[in-house]
């Protein structure tokens, strides 16, 4: 019971915190647009105007699951590892690499690039949590770190290694066509990572939530003394559930690249990864709920973008909506009173029922 | 080769880290007064980029300097001040709502630029202020020293005075004490009457203000003008140099040049033919490696502390 009151509060936080967060959003269009009626429409509607456009959604979808997935697994052991940033954007330079520098058959040249970005991105994952648990540095600095290290390093791989003097622009040479990942439908950009995607979630939910492991995992982040007395080693996992997580974003970086570019073109971090964090704090860390955090924040992505193109508000707006839910969906006393009153007011009545 | 080791060992190299360090000493204070409060703030890069952007807008609009210092000041702390109602009266995750501040900073200040001057990239059409250049009289004169420490933005001389007020701040004064104990142990501190989150809240407060004046060095000294991310890992940077530090004013003063100076050395070797990109990457992969000796020196207190409670014969 009380569990139910818990999960229907924790929800009713995040309701609140989004609702609050896009009528910021409004205020802030009402305030600086010039046309603030057609702005706002463009923002909250115009995703669902054309195909085109609905396709651009579930496109942005793709990334953004993988690196939710793999952030809910890293955060659900309690390491504020943001690495998923770095882990994504070279994850996707080592998915480039492959593409251009090797000649593989179709099916197995993507899979091959797919491999390296994930392979990379677990290394990456992993740095934070190796540090923390050899030298007792802090993830959340050292990942931080790691990021820059991540963009530096990936920008020197395309602009010594592969770059194509031809382009005009700091990018790849060209990806060859058996390394690209097929397009799904016409019109959109929708690719088969989608099922790449679909999988891994699966996967992680069965994973994080249903197997031995993410039982550890989970336990481990809920509190770790308590974990380490009952017999989890505690290194172990936290290593495990650092190097999964960032091997899924160096994935998701990969299939990025491969579905929806024809050569690495980045100039600095994309964000992807932290947009997963914002998605994983949004799912409670439950994979089941990342496809529908992943779509509203691929919703409010894509209508910001369409508002960006159409109007005077600019796209960063997005970054001030993201902030407020954060810091909502983290308040853990929001609302903190109300819920009180629903225990206490629980709890009366159930007494006078067990008195009668 | 040889130019570099003429470059390094120049007077001209010194006053660079001294000219690259000063936001990373105000950064570092900063963090070094808000963790002796106990709490764990991540979001002194919002900081620093609102009251960059703060001062440039404060100063162009009114070309008053000083009109300039307040807007940044206040709009450091501002979001220090937003930090401490959700941290301390919400009971937000402090990690995760400093992240959310960052975002908030990032893409807040290219928005309210974007707004205000049409360009997302910079406001180098505004035209704000700068502060002055110092020069010192009798040390300019003085071969070598004056061509180290003399000549520099009036912030660098106030980012070094800073070191002292905060260790003044800290170690000599009543809230500096009431700061300490609220770190160390909050009911400790609140069963003498020590009001533990307004004690908190100040904290977090003074680290906004020095905080803002590292934000206000970048636009208003370092560069005339505000660009969008300028502070770019200068807040954690600094909060990397007070872990380093181990919490200490001078030690982190120490850090924070240390890590200036691998910020000026890859000025330097911008010369030889290394790729930018391992010059770039080279203050932060130096403070990871410096972070790795924070754990290993904490450890060692650990056990200190340790040891001297075994010979007083106390349980641990």
């Amino acid at each position: 019971m009380m569990n139910n009151l818990d999960k229907r509060f924790k929800l009713i936080r995040i309701s609140v915190a989004i609702s609050s967060a896009l009528i910021l959003a409004l205020l802030i269009i009402l305030l600086t647009s010039s046309n603030p009626f057609q702005t706002m429409y463009d923002f909250l509607i115009g995703p669902l105007t054309t195909a085109r456009r609905m396709g651009n959604v579930i496109e942005l979808m793709i990334p953004l699951l993988f690196t939710g997935v793999g952030v809910s697994i890293m955060f659900s052991a309690g390491q504020v590892n943001l690495s998923s940033e770095g882990a994504f954007f070279l994850g996707g330079v080592a998915a480039a690499y492959v593409a251009v520098s090797f000649l593989l058959p179709l099916g197995i040249h993507p899979l091959a690039a797919i491999a390296a970005g994930g392979a990379v991105g677990a290394i990456v994952g992993v740095i934070p949590a190796l540090l923390y648990l050899k030298f007792n540095a802090l993830p959340v600095v050292s990942s931080l770190m790691i990021n820059y290290v991540c963009m530096f390093l990936g920008l020197y791989v395309i602009n010594y290694l592969i770059i194509d003097p031809q382009a005009g622009y700091l990018a790849s040479l060209e990806y060859p066509k058996s390394s690209l990942l097929p397009r799904l439908f016409p019109v959109t950009r929708i690719h088969f990572g989608l099922f790449i995607a679909i999988l891994v979630l699966v996967l992680g939910y069965l994973f994080l939530m249903k197997s031995k492991w993410g039982y550890s995992i989970r336990m481990i982040g809920k509190n770790a003394n308590f974990a380490k007395y009952s017999g989890i080693r505690v290194a172990y996992y936290i290593l495990l559930s650092q190097l999964l997580g960032g091997a899924i974003a160096g994935m998701g970086g990969a299939i990025e690249q491969l579905g929806i570019y024809n050569r690495f073109q980045y100039q600095r971090l994309s964000g992807h990864g932290f947009d997963g964090i914002l998605v994983a704090i949004l799912a409670g860390y439950n994979p089941k709920l990342i496809p529908l955090a992943t779509f509203f924040l691929a919703y409010i992505r894509t209508g910001a973008d369409i508002m960006s193109r159409t109007s005077d508000v600019p796209i960063e707006l997005i970054f001030i909506i993201q902030a407020v839910i954060i810091v909502f969906v983290a308040a853990e006393r929001f609302l903190e009173g109300w819920k009180h009153k629903a225990i206490v007011k629980r709890s009366k009545e159930a007494l006078v029922t067990e008195e009668v | 080769m040889e130019n570099i080791i003429a470059n390094i060992l120049s007077p001209q190299f010194i006053y660079t880290i001294l000219r690259v360090s000063t936001p990373l000493v105000f950064a570092g204070m900063a963090a070094l007064v808000v963790r002796k409060s106990g709490i764990m703030c991540i979001a002194f890069e919002a900081m620093m980029l609102f009251s960059a952007l703060g001062g440039v807008i404060g100063s162009a609009y009114t070309q008053n300097l000083y009109v300039g210092i307040v807007a940044g000041i206040l709009s450091g702390i501002l979001i220090a001040v937003i930090f401490a109602y959700f941290v301390l009266v919400l009971k937000s995750h402090p990690v995760l709502t400093g992240l959310a501040l960052n975002i908030l900073g990032s893409g807040g200040t290219v928005f309210a630029m974007f707004v205000l001057t049409g360009n997302k990239g910079t406001t180098s059409s505004l035209r704000s202020l700068r502060f002055p250049i110092v020069n010192i009289p009798i040390i300019e004169d003085i071969p070598l020293i004056g061509q180290i420490f003399s000549g520099h933005n009036i912030l660098t001389y106030i980012s070094l005075l800073t070191v002292l007020a905060v260790y003044i701040l800290i170690y000599k004064t009543t809230l500096g004490l009431r700061i300490r104990s609220v770190g160390e142990n909050p009911h400790a501190a609140e069963s003498v009457g020590i009001k533990v989150v307004r004690t908190k809240v100040i904290a977090l407060i003074i680290g906004g203000l020095i905080a803002s004046f590292g934000g206000m060095y970048m636009s208003m000294g370092y560069l005339p003008f505000f660009t969008r991310d300028m502070v770019s890992g200068r807040g954690f940077i600094g909060i990397a140099a007070q872990n380093l530090g181990g919490g200490i004013p001078i030690y982190t003063l120490i850090a924070a040049l240390f890590f200036g100076s691998a910020d000026a050395i890859s000025n330097v070797f911008q010369t030889l033919r290394i790729p930018a990109e391992f010059m770039q990457m080279l203050p932060y992969v130096v403070t990871i490696i410096g972070l790795m000796f924070v754990g290993t020196t904490n450890k060692d207190s650990k056990e200190k502390v340790k040891k001297i409670k075994e010979i007083k014969g106390e349980s641990i």
